[in-house]
């Protein structure tokens, strides 16, 4: 008995001896997504994020890639076969994969994980998000220039803070052109049905709006827009080939920089656990080029995203006004970071309720 | 284009799918077979047609792609269950499983690329019609083909003697076995039906009502059709009425929405299923016009003596 146990703790021993071995001569950096790397949004950009860092580190870094991985009992066994596999640093994807990402970091202290819009941190596992926001500011500025019914129609996914930031950002962005501007919001309960984004995007189209962005993430709602002849905004990543009359820019999310970041703290060994926020300023989120505007719009479209990557400009500066009429920030605060991450009403002007 | 067209036009494009695929399996349970692999079939549908428009240029040969991989698909379930004498609801739930599996792998160079769509066929003269004319003379030729498919089989089950032999096979296979029909040829033929039609669902989804190819595009439609079904009673009219019903619920719950009334948007997507149950509860309580339509046969493999 004594002479098996001593065998099994010489394996153990071994194979942990193998797995660290491996991970001195090439950091090995896993990564698990939500869905398919080719969904030409989510996925499809932290993909090239994963691609950067191959380009950047070449030979020195191996990159790995589990994709469709669902959220729950499937993300724990996964991650940790990645751990087992000798990862030295792993990103974690999706927000449902946070309680999974902290249970198999508490199982391996030696390995790095980084997990997508989460906020649970320990040790070994930083969170990282971006502020996407910013973007919708932009675009809901050149919404109400370019539309004509003043009217714009929001398709959401679901209403958690994200969309509901989103949605006010954009909302505020139109109003300094407009302050009548109109703000329809149809909520079609999945980040990804193609048919119901469509439909969600006829319906508002037939109700006055003639420009049409989404929170969801497939292309459907943009496709709908060129076929009417309304204009669109692309999300997570650049959609012009699906409406190349229709798109007037995309907000698309880089996660290249900071991935390359992140792999080279972990190569010198100066790797700490944090949250990151980032965005036009670190580059984190970026808008597409802008096209079908005049030059004018756009010039000022240029402005307002240099003004807010330079922070002068914040797309919650106050004066900004609940749906109810309370003041949500006077003028000359900003609403703060906390009440933006649990943000659960609408700004003045959206044709909604929460 | 007027409010009232697009919403009806929005609703007609939401119900097509459910009332092409459910059609098919409405013949396919007359014949006695349960087949739950229509959402499996549609995704097949949905991917080859996609694919072999992309390839051809032409959303035609995609349309006959689509059709072709329903079958096949409808082949495999015939072949387990039919002939290998599988469990009907097993089989059914594989061919899903198996479906939605193999067409991300058929469709993962498809990904992401714009599609070729479907155009509408307009009637000239017709669609300047006030009212009507857009509603009726201006539609993608699927739907057209959604309507004759349903008169089609609402006749034929009704007043031919095709029909009378596929619902003989239903109701009991025993009698009509003893009186010389081919009970397994027969309900081959209705599962590829339900097949060629469960893949015209899909092409409509991936050719009409989002040109694109996106994995698991379906999103559940196929177990929508499903439920129709026995929301008809087995009755192609009801049928119908039962898939319009279900898209105008679901695209006048997102209207509301628009109009920013105030209703939870969890409680107005949920209300398709609300009203699906209360019709569902409305007809059964005429208990013999149930059991009348009920093919008593249903989902019971049939091994013929000799």
């Amino acid at each position: 008995m004594n002479k098996l146990l001593k065998a099994a703790a010489g394996i153990v021993l071994a194979s942990a001896l193998s797995v660290s071995a491996i991970a001195a001569d090439k950091l090995k950096v896993g990564f698990i997504y939500i869905g398919p790397p080719g969904d030409h949004g989510w996925t499809y950009q932290h993909d090239q994020g994963r691609q950067a860092i191959d380009a950047h580190f070449g030979d020195k870094v191996e990159t790995v890639f589990v994709e469709n991985v669902p959220e729950g009992p499937d993300a724990e066994r996964t991650i940790t076969r990645l751990a087992r596999q000798g990862a030295g640093l792993i990103f974690t994807t999706s927000f449902g994969y946070m309680d999974p990402t902290m249970n198999v970091a508490a199982k391996f202290p030696d390995v790095k994980f980084e997990h997508a819009t989460g906020y649970k941190r320990s040790d070994n596992v930083s969170t990282y998000g971006a502020r996407f926001y910013e973007g919708r500011y932009v675009i809901g500025q050149i919404a109400a220039q370019m539309s004509k019914s003043g009217v714009a129609g929001y398709i959401g996914s679901f209403p958690i803070p994200e969309v509901v930031r989103g949605i006010n950002s954009f909302l505020l962005g139109a109003q300094t052109v407009n302050p009548d501007f109109k703000l329809k919001v149809v909520w079609v309960n999945s980040w990804f049905d193609p048919g119901r984004e469509a439909d969600a995007a006829k319906v508002l189209i037939s109700q006055g709006a003639d420009i049409i962005t989404q929170h969801t993430d497939s292309t459907a709602a943009v496709q709908v827009a060129e076929e009417q002849g309304v204009s669109a905004f692309g999300q997570a990543s650049d959609m012009a080939a699906f409406a190349p009359n229709a798109l007037l820019t995309s907000i698309i999310d880089n996660w290249a920089d900071y991935y390359i970041a992140r792999t080279q703290a972990v190569l010198d060994g100066s790797w700490v656990s944090t949250d990151t926020f980032g965005g036009m300023d670190a580059n984190m989120v970026e808008m597409g080029p802008f096209i079908n505007m005049p030059a004018a719009v756009k010039a000022r479209a240029e402005a307002t995203a240099e003004a807010i990557k330079t922070g002068k400009l914040h797309p919650f500066a106050g004066p900004v006004y609940k749906q109810d009429g309370s003041i949500a920030a006077a003028a000359g605060t900003t609403v703060d970071m906390g009440t933006l991450l649990g943000m659960d009403w609408y700004v003045q002007g959206v044709d909604d309720q929460l | 284009m007027s409010a009232y067209e697009a919403i009806i036009l929005t609703i007609i494009t939401a119900s097509t799918p459910l009332l092409l695929a459910a059609i098919g399996e409405l013949v396919v349970e007359r014949s006695g077979v349960l087949n739950l692999g229509i959402e499996g079939m549609m995704v097949m549908g949905a991917v080859t047609g996609f694919a072999a428009s992309y390839v051809t240029g032409s959303p035609w040969l995609g349309v006959l792609a689509a059709v072709l991989a329903g079958v096949a698909t409808s082949m495999l379930f015939g072949l387990l269950t039919q002939t290998l004498m599988t469990n009907q609801v097993a089989t059914g739930l594989a061919i899903t499983l198996l479906g939605l599996g193999l067409s991300g792998l058929i469709g993962s160079g498809f990904v992401g690329l714009p599609g070729v769509k479907l155009t509408s066929v307009s009637i000239t003269g017709l669609t300047d019609l006030p009212y009507v004319g857009r509603l009726v003379f201006d539609q993608d030729p699927l739907v057209y083909l959604s309507v004759i498919l349903t008169l089609g089989v609402a006749y034929i089950l009704k007043h031919t003697r095709v029909g009378l032999i596929i619902r003989a096979v239903g109701q009991n296979h025993h009698s009509a076995h003893a009186l010389g029909y081919r009970v397994v040829t027969v309900r081959y033929a209705c599962i590829a039906f339900g097949g060629a039609t469960s893949g015209l669902a899909g092409a409509y989804l991936s050719l009409v009502y989002t040109p694109q190819w996106i994995e698991n595009m379906t999103a559940g439609r196929g177990w929508i059709a499903l439920a129709l079904v026995v929301f008809s009673t087995w009755l192609p009219a009801r049928l119908a009425a039962g898939a319009y019903l279900f898209g105008g619920v679901w695209i006048l719950g997102l209207y509301a929405q628009g109009m920013g009334i105030g209703i939870p948007a969890q409680l107005l997507s949920s209300l398709p299923y609300v009203a699906t149950i209360l019709a569902l509860v409305i007809i059964s309580t005429n208990r013999r016009l149930s059991v009348i339509n009920t093919p008593a046969s249903l989902g019971q493999g049939f091994v013929p003596d000799r």
